[in-house]
């Protein structure tokens, strides 16, 4: 595995994080412990499955827009997610 | 203000079969266009943050796509199109895209089973895991369980492996006898078999259980353990991760909504990769999964023919072998019956708008499914779903409509404005 160093700093529900540079937005949500990304029709919290942009299951707001595929988004300095819609 | 592009040839999906695709059409001289969702070539098997950790013959190959003059653009989600047209979406908004010829290779995703728990967060796809490891996941000291079937399970586990998981069990549906029989016909294919014993080397330390699979996730918020089972006796592991898919199955959507004739859940190509409608080819996963050695040869195949250039030697006979090996493949993993009586009916089937498996048997087709009970009508359209059911209740899978993927008002805006073909 290549190992990233962190390099780009992002909030996540108003926390900041150290997340590496080149990451997915996935990926640097699961490394900062969230584990609900979404809350379904029904209220149960999910969190990405398919890893590559087909199962929606991982969607997040992302500077304001919402429906992001996180597995799909790469990090941005400055970038602020919202979980939990 | 919709943006316009056009090309002579323009590829979709920049995995092998559309590198390859690209690589061939710009070498006979054409104008390019290499789109990918990704935001780098390379799709989902050669997926990086960092190209100097590919293999090699990836590295080879996203080099001589770059020096081909092919320009490639990243972030782009094809949603509509018409022969000769495409409709996309980048960073929001929409983008037209002309093309003389047009080459597919939008590649596979996973098959997904319900089984109690699998909408926790913890329980991912293999090829899923994969990705998001490629893609910066920590797994270091985490415990891990890998469910499915075929090569991919074992190339997984090997990877997590390396970067550093405890994988504790990988478990195999088909059974001893059947991967036996696969594994003793690796011969005739020496870099596979050269393969498969450097993730045997890698595995120690890993359980493979052949005629294994998943009954059940456990956990409250989180998955903190699987039950598996061997249809005689189930016993629970504990895990962080549970990886779980059941083999690959062609992305077919958006040849689908171009008119290009699909059979068996793969597009329907002829001996030069050509789909039944004139000026698009299709390649690699999306006509068969067979692995990246068949959709490299196939994607130069259908890109040396959609640019017009010189017939290149050796191609067709590689194909062959290919797709015979795959053929094997698929056969020595078909999927049990068993798994067909994992989920309980008030497992959800649809995860988008969480509808149980007993109120999708209720209604009796996709049709009634999606009038009744809203399944498959969410963001997924279907993906998840649909090969579900396919497998569970033997339903047609659900006819595709534009958007193939969900697009933002602007975008919706910009193809009513595109002239329709006859439906």
């Amino acid at each position: 595995m290549t190992t990233l160093e962190p390099g780009v700093r992002i909030e996540v529900d108003g926390v900041p994080h150290a997340v590496p540079a080149g990451a997915t937005v996935a990926a640097a949500l699961l490394n900062a412990g969230v584990s609900g990304f979404r809350r379904a029709v029904s209220g149960t919290l999910r969190a990405p499955l398919c890893g590559m942009g087909s199962c929606f299951e991982c969607r997040v707001r992302i500077d304001g827009v919402p429906h992001r595929r996180a597995c799909m988004e790469v990090v941005r300095d400055g970038m602020e997610v919202r979980t939990g819609a | 203000m919709l943006e316009r592009h056009s090309a002579d040839v323009v590829v979709v999906g920049a995995g092998p079969a559309g590198v390859a695709a690209a690589c061939a059409a710009a070498e006979a001289g054409r104008r390019v266009l290499l789109l990918d969702e990704g935001v780098r070539p390379g799709g989902q098997i050669w997926r990086h943050a960092v190209r100097s950790g590919l293999p090699r013959p990836a590295r080879r190959w996203l080099d001589r796509v770059d020096r081909s003059g092919a320009t490639f653009t990243g972030g782009t989600t094809v949603v509509d199109g018409a022969p000769g047209r495409l409709l996309a979406e980048r960073q929001g908004q929409p983008l037209e895209i002309r093309a003389a010829a047009l080459v597919l290779a939008t590649g596979a995703r996973e098959r997904f089973l319900p089984f109690r728990g699998w909408t926790l967060p913890g329980v991912v796809g293999v090829g899923g895991a994969q990705a998001l490891v490629k893609g910066g996941l920590d797994v270091r000291g985490a415990r891990i369980v890998v469910a499915g079937t075929g090569p991919l399970p074992l190339a997984v586990a090997a990877a997590l492996r390396t970067a550093g998981a405890r994988v504790s069990t990988v478990a195999e549906q088909a059974p001893a006898r059947a991967v036996a029989r696969f594994a003793a016909g690796l011969w005739r294919t020496p870099a596979r078999a050269l393969q498969a014993i450097r993730y045997r080397a890698t595995l120690a330390g890993t359980r493979f259980r052949t005629g294994t699979w998943v009954a059940a996730a456990e956990g409250q918020d989180r998955v903190i353990g699987v039950r598996l089972t061997d249809g005689r006796r189930d016993w629970s592991e504990p895990c962080d991760w549970l990886c779980a898919a059941w083999g690959l199955i062609p992305a077919t959507e958006l040849a689908a909504v171009l008119g290009c004739a699909t059979r068996d859940g793969a597009v329907v190509v002829d001996g030069a990769l050509r789909t039944s409608v004139p000026g698009i080819w299709c390649a690699g996963e999306s006509v068969g999964v067979a692995g990246v050695e068949a959709a490299l040869v196939e994607g130069e195949m259908a890109g040396v023919a959609a640019g017009d250039g010189p017939p290149r030697a050796g191609l067709a006979g590689a194909r062959q072998r290919h797709r015979g090996l795959a053929r094997r493949m698929e056969a020595a993993f078909a999927l049990r019956p068993e798994l067909r009586s994992v989920a309980e009916d008030d497992v959800l089937a649809c995860r988008c708008e969480d509808v149980p498996l007993g109120a999708a048997r209720a209604a009796g087709s996709f049709r009634e499914a999606r009038l009744h009970t809203r399944l498959g009508m969410g963001a997924c359209q279907g993906r998840v779903c649909g090969s579900a059911l396919e497998f569970l209740l033997g339903w047609e899978p659900p006819a595709v409509r534009p958007p193939v993927l969900p697009a933002r008002a602007g975008t919706l805006l910009a193809m009513t404005a595109q002239p329709r073909r006859d439906s």
